[in-house]
């Protein structure tokens, strides 16, 4: 799967999760960007990409990413 | 299931209705799991307030009685001790004293239910164990009483002992939800080290509905009644080709089957769920197995109802529903033909209608699966519902050999009974507090600790009515608690009948010793009130019929002193 792909379902999760059809993200973004992001819908939002991708993320990564463009990293890692 | 997204949204959203208020309390952290519940309410059409409380703080919010969970006066409160919590607790003591960890645990549980009824009135909902098996032990943990696993199977039957002795405390089985999802479904590692969260995300769907299925229970939400095909759904083949020797039931072959899917319904018909039959056939026909099958494991006495004819499905539903007088949303019609299954859905919206898997084999454990069966009281009246009915059919058949009403009344040879609530009955009766939507004035639904408390309580006059006849006994039919607002004016908090006895000169009877007592106790005037729901309209104007004067919308009085006595050809029987 190309990063753009990923990065595209990515973001449809996040607008279902976040309640916000028109959200953008991109590399940069971190969750202070995002309305609703917090630790709790955090962990839902991961939960979801889990079960997109069918992959598992290590705890680490579940607190530990700083920001988009690290986690489509892992997702693409994962994947692989 | 519904995902935790859908439910986390769900749970935001407002519902109609009236409102219930749930505080959930743990050990672990439980917002997720109260947000699911939320949402799962809010799917299934409840209107529930959900209190989450924070992390690991259940004794101080149950020991202070002006905690935030009782200032949110909960109707019901949850408590979650998550296994994962308790192993750890486990571990850190000293291997000698690991050998009391149950005992320990049951009587801090005892003691939150005692914290919780000094100060609230609430309800508890009590999540069972999960298991881990930490294998410290391997298989010999079974047998050793300071490994875990010994010690949480333990406790897990103490809990039920315990809950089986109180009233008041409802139980929530979570193991079987772990046990139908699996070990690696139910639990998330990452999650719990994260945010101590136990249950996987993807599992809260499952604990919802559980915890959604015991509330709607004890909302008075019940199945009563399951109506049945036959060819092919309780025995292979069909009896009409086949014959009698030729259809399968028994211990050979397929017949196994339907042998266990048949000793499954009548398991259900002994604990109060009435079994009618449906079936297209001649009714000889369809009642010869019944009769004459050696292998039968149900007689033609374990069914209500038995309708055989070549009406259509939706047509004989409507006749049985209305001849048991029972709500057409507590029925369940399983039938193996996907043909008449969406003809009745179709016809009848409100019916369940399982859609059973194609092979009879799996039957069983996919009704199982579903759960239809939830209750939150059981009594030993419960168990012969199936031979009141059938007596009932008896009435009526008699019923129509009369010209006159009067005439049939008086052949019934009715005798009634009022008595002020006694220990013996406080089951029966908060039963019908929770299940009586039609005949219910008021709608109030009480606990058996309630119960009991307004049973001892110098303020309230209460009473229960019992009806017997020629045909047979109808057990405990009627409840009245008044209150005392002076000591002249009493209030009928409730009146609630079963829909069994109903127009029979039990309403005048009811009412003639109701007014006898309360003159007894020394009042003057009686206050009633008639509270509207989506179901109790057939009482919408019972005061007016009973003598009563209307002093305002839904609100009653009557004065004592000028009541005349109601006509009825009920008589009273020794208590």
């Amino acid at each position: 799967m190309e990063r753009e792909e990923v990065m595209e379902k990515v973001t449809e999760i996040a607008r279902d999760i976040f309640d916000d059809e028109e959200l953008e993200l991109n590399d940069d973004t971190i969750a202070a960007d995002v309305d609703g992001w917090d630790s709790l819908t955090h962990l839902s939002l991961m939960n979801e990409i889990e079960n997109e991708f069918e992959i598992k993320f290590e705890m680490k990564e579940v607190q530990g990413l700083n920001n988009v463009g690290e986690l489509i990293d892992v997702i693409m890692e994962r994947m692989d | 299931m519904y995902k935790f997204r859908e439910l986390a949204k769900a749970a935001k959203k407002e519902t109609e209705g009236k409102e219930y208020r749930l505080a959930v309390l743990g050990n672990v952290a439980t917002q997720f799991l109260s947000q699911a519940i939320g949402g799962y309410a809010h799917l299934s059409g409840m209107n529930l307030k959900v209190f989450d409380a924070d992390y690991n703080q259940i004794d101080a919010q149950l020991l202070d009685p002006s905690s935030e969970t009782y200032e949110f006066e909960p109707d019901y409160i949850l408590l979650y001790l998550a296994t994962d919590k308790l192993y750890e607790e486990f571990m850190e003591r000293d291997a000698s004293a690991r050998g009391t960890f149950a005992d320990d645990i049951m009587r801090k549980l005892s003691d939150y239910w005692d914290m919780i009824s000094r100060s609230s009135k609430a309800k508890i909902l009590h999540m069972g164990f999960t298991e881990i098996d930490d294998r410290a032990f391997g298989n010999f943990g079974a047998r050793t009483e300071t490994a875990f696993t010994y010690q949480m199977r333990k406790l897990g039957f103490l809990l039920q002992e315990a809950e089986s002795a109180r009233a008041g405390v409802y139980p929530v089985d979570l193991l079987a939800v772990q046990i139908s999802l699996g070990m690696d479904k139910f639990y998330d590692p990452v999650l719990y080290y994260n945010a101590k969260v136990n249950i996987a995300l993807d599992a809260m769907g499952y604990v919802a509905k559980q915890v959604i299925d015991v509330l709607s229970a004890m909302q008075g939400h019940a199945r009563k009644c399951v109506v049945l095909d036959l060819d092919n759904t309780l025995w292979g083949g069909v009896i009409g080709d086949d014959g009698l020797s030729g259809i399968e039931i028994g211990e050979l072959g397929r017949g196994h089957v339907f042998t266990d899917f048949q000793l499954w319904l009548r398991s259900l018909k002994q604990r109060g769920i009435l079994l009618a039959v449906c079936s297209k056939n001649d009714e000889d026909n369809a009642k010869e197995p019944f009769e004459k099958h050696e292998e039968m494991v149900l007689r033609l006495s374990d069914f209500a109802m038995f309708v055989a004819n070549w009406e259509d499905k939706a047509t004989n539903i409507r006749f049985i529903q209305k001849t048991l007088n029972i709500g057409m949303d507590s029925l369940v019609f399983i039938d193996d033909n996907p043909f008449e299954r969406e003809l009745v859905r179709s016809m009848i919206p409100e019916i369940c209608v399982p859609e059973l898997p194609s092979d009879p084999a799996r039957y069983l454990s996919f009704l199982q699966g579903l759960n239809l069966f939830e209750t939150a009281s059981y009594s030993s009246e419960d168990a012969d519902r199936t031979g009141m009915y059938q007596a009932e059919a008896k009435r009526r058949e008699s019923e129509a050999s009369f010209t006159s009403l009067d005439d049939y009344l008086i052949s019934l040879e009715m005798k009634g009974c009022a008595a002020a609530f006694d220990k013996l009955h406080y089951p029966r009766i908060a039963q019908l507090t929770q299940r009586s939507n039609q005949f219910n004035l008021r709608t109030v639904r009480y606990t058996e600790e309630e119960i009991e408390r307004v049973a001892s309580d110098d303020s309230y006059v209460t009473l229960y009515y019992t009806l017997r006849d020629k045909f047979g006994d109808h057990g405990l039919v009627s409840v009245v608690i008044m209150k005392k607002e002076s000591d002249e004016e009493f209030f009928i908090d409730t009146w609630l009948m079963s829909c069994r006895v109903l127009k029979r000169g039990m309403e005048e009877y009811i009412i003639n010793r109701l007014v006898e007592e309360a003159g007894t106790h020394g009042a003057k005037k009686l206050r009633a009130e008639y509270i509207p729901t989506a179901k109790n309209k057939m009482v919408e104007h019972i005061y007016d019929a009973m003598g009563f004067d209307c002093i305002g919308e839904g609100l009653y009085s009557l004065d004592i002193r000028k009541f005349k006595e109601l006509k009825t050809y009920i008589k009273d029987a020794a208590v």
